[in-house]
C-alpha cells in the first residue's frame, strides 16, 4: 500500500473507530465489575447520592477476571460510539486510554475540589494524563498485607514476625506441627500478589521500582532477583498440595477455619473474616508482610470519566465530586476493606485493620514508599504485567528453577514491550 | 415416547442385560453428578459450604439462597437478584430463534429444491461461518451496530444472533429437505403452485422433527451466550449469562457459594426443560436430518 | 433440482428470481459479517495494533504496517506453542473418547432397554448447559482437597488419589473429562439416530447366516453409522476449537499455563494483553487450521451430493 493509499485508508477507519460518545439526558452510566455483596451495596451510597440531586444512575456491571471482562466490553462500546460516561479501571488502562484521547478533562472541577493536596502524588500519576485530572480515584488497596488466625498461631506459640527469617521459623513451626503454615490460591494473580510482596521485602523500595516499574533489565537480572525466586520456592513448599487454581475466597476461609496459619493477601481479604463474625486483634490479625512495614504496594480503584464530545456535562462532573465526596470514600471504604484515596478523611467509622492501614497508606505517601502493584495494574502495562505473571506462575509451578526464572523474567519482559 | 426402538434383530442374554444396565446406569450417574453437587450446595447455610462440607447432603436444608438469588441478590448496584434478567434473555431468544430458523429453513429450501450453479459453494461458505472465533468479530460488530444506531439494544443483540445462527440452521434443514422427495416439489410446480405456496404446504408440514433440532440447538446457544450479551446490551438489558456472571464472578467481594449455586441452575433451568420436554422428538429429528451430513 | 424448461413468460422469470432473493438476505450477511470480519481480522494481523484495532503502542491513533512480525513473535512465544499442543492432544482425545462413549451408550439403549425415556434426558441434559453454569461444580469435583478424593478418603479408601487437576502434566486431561461430558450424551443422540435408522431386514437376513452379534456391528451396523460419525465429527472439532468457557471455568489456563489453549491465548492478547496485533494473527492461524480441517471435508461431501 503506498503511503497515500495507508492515509486514506487509516482515516477512513479511524473516522469509523473514532465515533463521539451519547451523552444521556440527565443520568450518568457507570462501567464497574462490584457486583456482588457488600461492595455491590456500598456503590448504591453513590447513586442514591446522585439521585438526591436528580441525576439518574444507568448500572453496566459487568464482572470477571479482575475486570478483563468489563475491559472487553469497554472496547467494544467506545468501537460502538457509545462510551459510558464513567469506567472503573486500574491504572494503565487509564493511562492508555487517556493517551487515545477518550477521556474528559476534570481539571476545573479539581482545582475547585483541591484534588491536588489530598491524593497522594503517587495515585495522581495515574489519574492525571499531562497535567490533566481524567479519573477520580475511590481507595487505596494494600497488597503487602499478611493475614493470620490468632489462635493458630497463640497454639505454636508463635509472634507476628517483623522479618523474613522471622517469617520463615514461624511457617516451619507450623509445618512441623502438621498445620498448613500458608493458605494460597495457584492462580496467576495471586501468585503474582505474593510474588511482589517478596520482591518488595528482599530488595526494599529502590530495588521494587527499579524491577517492576522501570523494568530496569539489570535489577531483573540480578542476584537480589535470584534470591526473590528462591523465597517463593520457600513459599511453595509450605502451601498445601491443591494450592492450584483455587479462588482466594477459599484460601481464606482456610485461614478462618485454622487449617492454614498466614495468607498473604490484600485487604480485600478483611471482608471474609468480618463475614465470619471474627473480630481483627481477637480471632485474626492483620499485619505488612514481613520486612515490608513502613511501605505499601498498592492498587487503587479509579472511575475513569470518558470524553461525551469535549465538555464535562454536569452530570459527569456531580459523578466525579461524589466519588471523592469525604462521606462516599468513607461509607464505600468501610465495606469495601480498603482505605480512603483522599488522606483527610476521618478514620472513625474503620476497624482496626484500616486505621494501621490508613497510616501506613500516609506515612508511606511522605517517604515515597507508596509504590504501584504490579500483580493489580500499577507496575507495568498489561503486555509486561501478564508476561512477568507468565513467569512468576511457571517458576511457582516448578517449570523453572529460579536460575532459569530470572532469565526468563528479563527475556519475557524485553518481548512484552 | 416419540421413537419407539425398532424390533431389534439383536438378541441379548441375561447377563449381558445386567452388563448393560450397569453400564447405562453408571453412565447416567456420571452425567447426573455435577447437576447434584449443585443442587445440594444451594440448599445448604453457606456456613457448612466454607466449613469444607462441600460434598455432602445438607445438614442443614434451606431454601433461602434461592430465593435470594432470584429477588433479593446483589446483581451490580442493585439488589435486584436475578429476576429481571430473566425477561432479558426470553425477549432476546425468542425472536433470534424464531428468525434464525425461518431462515435456515427457506435457505434449506432453496439449496435443495432450486438449485442454482454455485449453490453449494454458498451452501459452504455458510457452514464454514459456524466456526468463526466469536471473540474476533467482537470489534467489528460493535462499530457495525454502532453505525446501525443498535448498540445497547436487544434488537442488536437479536441480530447478531440471527447472523451467527444461520449457519447452522441452514445446515440443519438442508440436510433434512435433501431427503424429501424432490417428485412432490415437481409436481406442485406443474400444478402451478409458487415458491411459498410449496415451502407453506409441503415442505413445512413434514418439517416438525428438524424444527425441534434446530430450535434446541439455536435456544441453547443463544441462551448461553455470554461474550455477546456482555458486549452488545445495556446495563439494564443484560441477559440472565451476564447477571449470573455479575453475581458469581465478584472478584474482591465474599462469595456466596449456596447462592451462586441457586443462580447457576435458575439461569439453566430453560434450557434444561427445552431438552427434557423437546428431547423426546430430538433423536427423531436427528435421525431425520443431520445424521445424514 | 432443474427448473422446468418452459417458455420463459414473466411469471417463471418471476420464479426463478424469487429463491436467489430468498437467500440472498442471508448471503449478504455472511459476506459482511464473517467474510469481512475475517478480512479485517487479517488486516489487523499486519498491523502494530494494541489496545484497539488501529492504535499503537503509545495509545496514538495511528498505526504502521509492519508486514508478517506478528506472525513471527506469535511463533516465538512458548506460550502460544503450548496452547497449540495443548489443542492438538485435548481435541483428538476428545473427539474420540466422545465418539466411543456416544457409540456405547447408543448401542446399549438400543436394545430396548426399559427406562430409556428417562435414561436419555439424563445422558442429553449436560449440552444444555453452559460451563459459566457448571463450572464451579466441575472444579470442586476435580480439587483433590474438597472433591471425589476427600470424599472417597472420607468414606475410608484413604490410599484413593485424584489430583490431576493439580498436576502440570494430567490438568489437560481433566479438561477432556468434563468435555466429554458435555458433549457424548449428545453424540449418542446422533448415533442412537443412525442406528433407528438402519434397516431392520439387512440385519435379520445377516443373522440368517449366522453372524453373531459382535460380527453384526462390527460388519454392518457401525459401517452404515459412518454419515452420523461425520457429523459427529464436524460438531465436536468445532467446539473443541471454540473451547474458551470451559478453560475458564475449570483452570483459568493452570496450573501455570498447562491448559491454555488457543481460544484463551487469542482472548487474552487481544484484549487482556494489549496486544492486538498478536492476537488477531493467532486468530488468523486458527481460521487456518479450522479451514484445513473442514474444506476438505465438506468438498467431499457436497461433491457427492451433487
Amino acid at each position: 500500500m503506498t503511503f497515500r493509499a495507508k492515509l486514506i485508508f487509516s482515516t477512513a477507519v479511524l473516522a469509523l473507530a473514532a465515533g463521539t460518545a451519547r451523552a444521556d439526558d440527565d443520568s450518568v452510566e457507570v462501567l464497574h465489575w462490584w457486583t456482588a455483596g457488600g461492595e455491590a451495596a456500598a456503590l448504591n451510597v453513590l447513586k442514591e447520592d446522585l439521585e438526591a440531586q436528580g441525576i439518574g444512575w444507568q448500572d453496566m456491571p459487568v464482572a470477571g477476571g479482575g475486570g478483563a471482562e468489563a475491559m472487553t466490553v469497554l472496547r467494544a462500546r467506545v468501537t460502538s460510539g457509545d462510551a459510558p460516561t464513567a469506567v472503573q479501571m486500574l491504572g494503565f488502562d487509564i493511562l492508555d486510554w487517556a493517551n487515545q484521547g477518550a477521556l474528559a478533562n476534570l481539571n476545573d472541577l479539581a482545582e475547585q475540589e483541591a484534588w491536588d493536596e489530598v491524593i497522594p502524588a503517587a495515585i495522581q500519576e495515574f489519574a492525571k494524563v499531562d497535567g490533566k485530572w481524567v479519573a477520580a480515584p475511590v481507595n487505596v488497596h494494600s497488597t503487602n498485607w499478611v493475614w493470620a488466625n490468632k489462635s493458630v498461631l497463640d497454639a505454636h506459640g508463635i509472634a507476628v514476625p517483623a522479618n523474613w527469617e522471622e517469617l520463615t521459623a514461624a511457617v516451619e513451626a507450623l509445618s512441623a506441627a502438621g498445620v498448613t503454615p500458608i493458605a494460597h490460591g495457584g492462580q496467576p494473580w495471586q501468585d503474582a500478589t505474593v510474588f511482589e510482596a517478596v520482591l518488595l521485602s528482599t530488595g526494599g523500595s529502590d530495588f521494587y521500582k527499579a524491577a517492576m516499574i522501570d523494568l530496569d533489565p539489570e535489577a531483573l537480572g540480578s542476584e537480589t532477583m535470584g534470591e526473590v525466586f528462591k523465597r517463593m520456592d520457600f513459599i511453595r513448599a509450605h502451601v498445601d498440595e491443591n494450592f492450584s487454581g483455587r479462588d482466594w475466597n477459599l484460601a481464606t476461609a482456610m485461614v478462618i477455619n485454622g487449617e492454614a496459619g498466614f495468607q498473604m493477601m490484600g485487604d480485600w481479604a478483611k471482608g471474609e473474616f468480618l463475614r465470619a463474625g471474627q473480630v481483627p486483634g481477637q480471632d485474626f490479625l492483620c499485619f505488612r508482610f514481613p520486612g515490608t512495614a513502613d511501605k505499601v504496594t498498592f492498587n487503587a480503584d479509579q472511575f475513569a470519566m470518558f470524553d461525551q464530545g469535549g465538555t464535562v456535562s454536569p452530570q459527569q462532573a456531580a459523578l466525579a465530586q461524589a466519588v471523592l465526596s469525604p462521606k462516599f470514600q468513607s461509607a464505600f471504604n468501610v465495606v469495601k476493606g480498603s482505605v480512603p484515596a483522599r488522606t483527610d478523611v476521618s478514620d472513625a467509622d474503620f476497624d482496626d485493620c484500616a486505621k494501621q492501614g490508613m497510616k501506613d497508606v500516609a506515612a508511606a505517601a511522605a517517604s515515597g514508599d507508596l509504590m504501584g502493584s504490579l500483580a493489580h495494574g500499577y507496575g507495568a502495562p498489561a503486555s509486561v504485567k501478564n508476561a512477568i505473571f507468565d513467569v512468576v506462575t511457571a517458576h511457582f509451578n516448578g517449570e523453572f528453577d529460579s536460575e532459569s526464572a530470572v532469565d526468563e523474567l528479563v527475556d519475557a519482559v524485553a518481548i512484552a514491550q | 415416547m416419540a421413537i419407539a426402538p425398532q424390533e431389534s434383530a439383536v438378541k441379548t442374554g441375561r447377563v449381558t442385560r445386567f452388563v448393560l444396565y450397569t453400564v447405562l446406569i453408571v453412565f447416567a450417574l456420571f452425567y447426573l453428578l455435577p447437576l447434584f453437587i449443585m443442587v445440594i450446595n444451594s440448599l445448604k447455610p453457606l456456613g457448612e459450604i466454607t466449613g469444607g462440607n462441600m460434598m455432602a447432603l445438607p445438614q442443614v436444608w434451606t431454601w433461602e439462597p434461592w430465593a435470594k438469588a432470584w429477588s433479593s441478590a446483589q446483581v451490580g448496584v442493585e439488589p435486584t437478584g436475578l429476576k429481571p434478567y430473566f425477561w432479558n434473555s426470553i425477549k432476546m431468544v425468542v425472536p433470534a430463534v424464531v428468525i434464525s430458523t425461518m431462515a435456515g429453513a427457506l435457505n434449506g429450501y432453496v439449496l435443495t429444491k432450486w438449485r442454482f450453479r454455485g449453490d453449494t459453494i454458498i451452501f459452504g461458505l455458510m457452514l464454514f461461518s459456524c466456526f468463526i472465533p466469536f471473540q474476533i468479530v467482537l470489534i467489528p460488530m460493535a462499530r457495525i451496530l454502532g453505525l446501525l444506531g443498535l448498540s445497547g439494544s436487544t434488537t442488536g443483540l437479536v441480530l447478531v444472533h440471527v447472523v451467527y445462527g444461520i449457519g447452522f440452521s441452514t445446515l440443519y434443514f438442508r440436510n433434512y429437505y435433501a431427503a424429501f422427495p424432490s417428485e412432490l416439489v415437481r409436481a406442485a410446480q406443474i400444478d402451478g403452485a409458487g415458491f411459498f405456496q410449496i415451502f407453506w404446504r409441503i415442505l413445512l408440514p413434514s418439517s416438525g422433527p428438524i424444527i425441534v433440532v434446530c430450535v434446541i440447538w439455536q435456544f441453547t446457544n443463544i441462551w448461553n451466550d455470554f461474550l455477546f450479551g456482555a458486549s452488545f446490551a445495556s446495563g439494564d438489558g443484560a441477559p440472565m449469562t451476564v447477571a449470573l456472571n455479575n453475581l458469581v464472578q465478584s472478584s474482591t467481594g465474599v462469595k456466596e457459594y449456596n447462592v451462586h449455586f441457586a443462580g447457576a441452575i435458575m439461569a439453566a433451568l430453560p434450557t434444561l426443560v427445552v431438552y427434557i420436554v423437546a428431547g423426546r422428538y430430538f433423536v427423531r429429528g436427528l435421525m431425520a436430518g443431520s445424521v445424514k451430513g | 433440482m432443474a427448473q422446468p424448461q418452459t417458455a420463459p413468460d414473466a411469471r417463471t422469470r418471476l420464479q426463478t428470481l424469487i429463491p436467489k432473493l430468498v437467500l440472498s438476505p442471508s448471503v449478504a450477511a455472511m459476506v459482511v459479517f464473517v467474510y469481512g470480519f475475517i478480512l479485517f481480522t487479517v488486516y489487523v494481523s499486519f498491523t502494530d495494533s494494541r489496545i484497539l484495532p488501529f492504535v499503537d503502542a503509545k495509545g496514538a491513533r495511528s498505526y504502521d504496517l509492519i508486514g508478517l512480525s506478528n506472525y513471527a513473535k506469535l511463533f516465538k512465544l512458548s506460550h502460544w506453542e503450548i496452547a497449540i499442543t495443548n489443542l492438538a492432544v485435548f481435541a483428538t482425545l476428545y473427539i474420540l473418547i466422545c465418539c466411543a462413549i456416544g457409540l456405547l451408550l447408543a448401542i446399549f439403549l438400543d436394545q430396548k432397554i426399559r427406562g430409556e425415556g428417562l435414561l436419555r434426558p439424563i445422558y442429553l441434559y449436560p449440552m444444555a448447559l453452559s460451563f459459566i453454569v457448571t463450572g464451579t461444580a466441575w472444579k470442586w469435583f476435580l480439587d483433590p482437597g474438597i472433591g471425589l478424593e476427600n470424599t472417597m478418603h472420607l468414606w475410608g479408601w484413604t490410599s484413593f488419589s485424584f489430583d490431576w487437576i493439580k498436576n502440570r502434566d494430567y490438568a489437560l486431561y481433566c479438561l477432556v473429562i468434563a468435555a466429554v461430558w458435555q458433549s457424548s450424551g449428545f453424540v449418542m443422540a446422533m448415533f442412537l439416530a443412525g442406528l433407528r435408522g438402519i434397516d431392520n431386514e439387512i440385519l435379520k437376513a445377516a443373522q440368517m447366516d449366522g453372524a453373531s452379534n459382535w460380527q453384526l456391528y462390527r460388519r454392518i451396523i457401525i459401517p452404515q453409522l459412518r454419515p452420523a460419525f461425520l457429523s459427529a465429527f464436524v460438531i465436536l472439532s468445532h467446539l473443541a476449537i471454540k473451547s474458551y468457557d470451559l478453560v475458564i471455568a475449570l483452570t483459568g489456563g493452570g496450573p501455570g499455563r498447562a491448559t491454555e489453549l488457543p481460544a484463551t491465548f487469542m482472548y487474552s492478547y487481544t484484549f487482556s494483553r494489549n496486544q492486538m496485533g498478536i492476537g488477531a494473527a493467532s486468530a488468523v492461524i486458527m481460521l487456518m487450521t479450522v479451514a484445513a480441517i473442514i474444506v476438505p471435508y465438506l468438498y467431499a461431501e457436497l461433491r457427492e451430493k451433487r
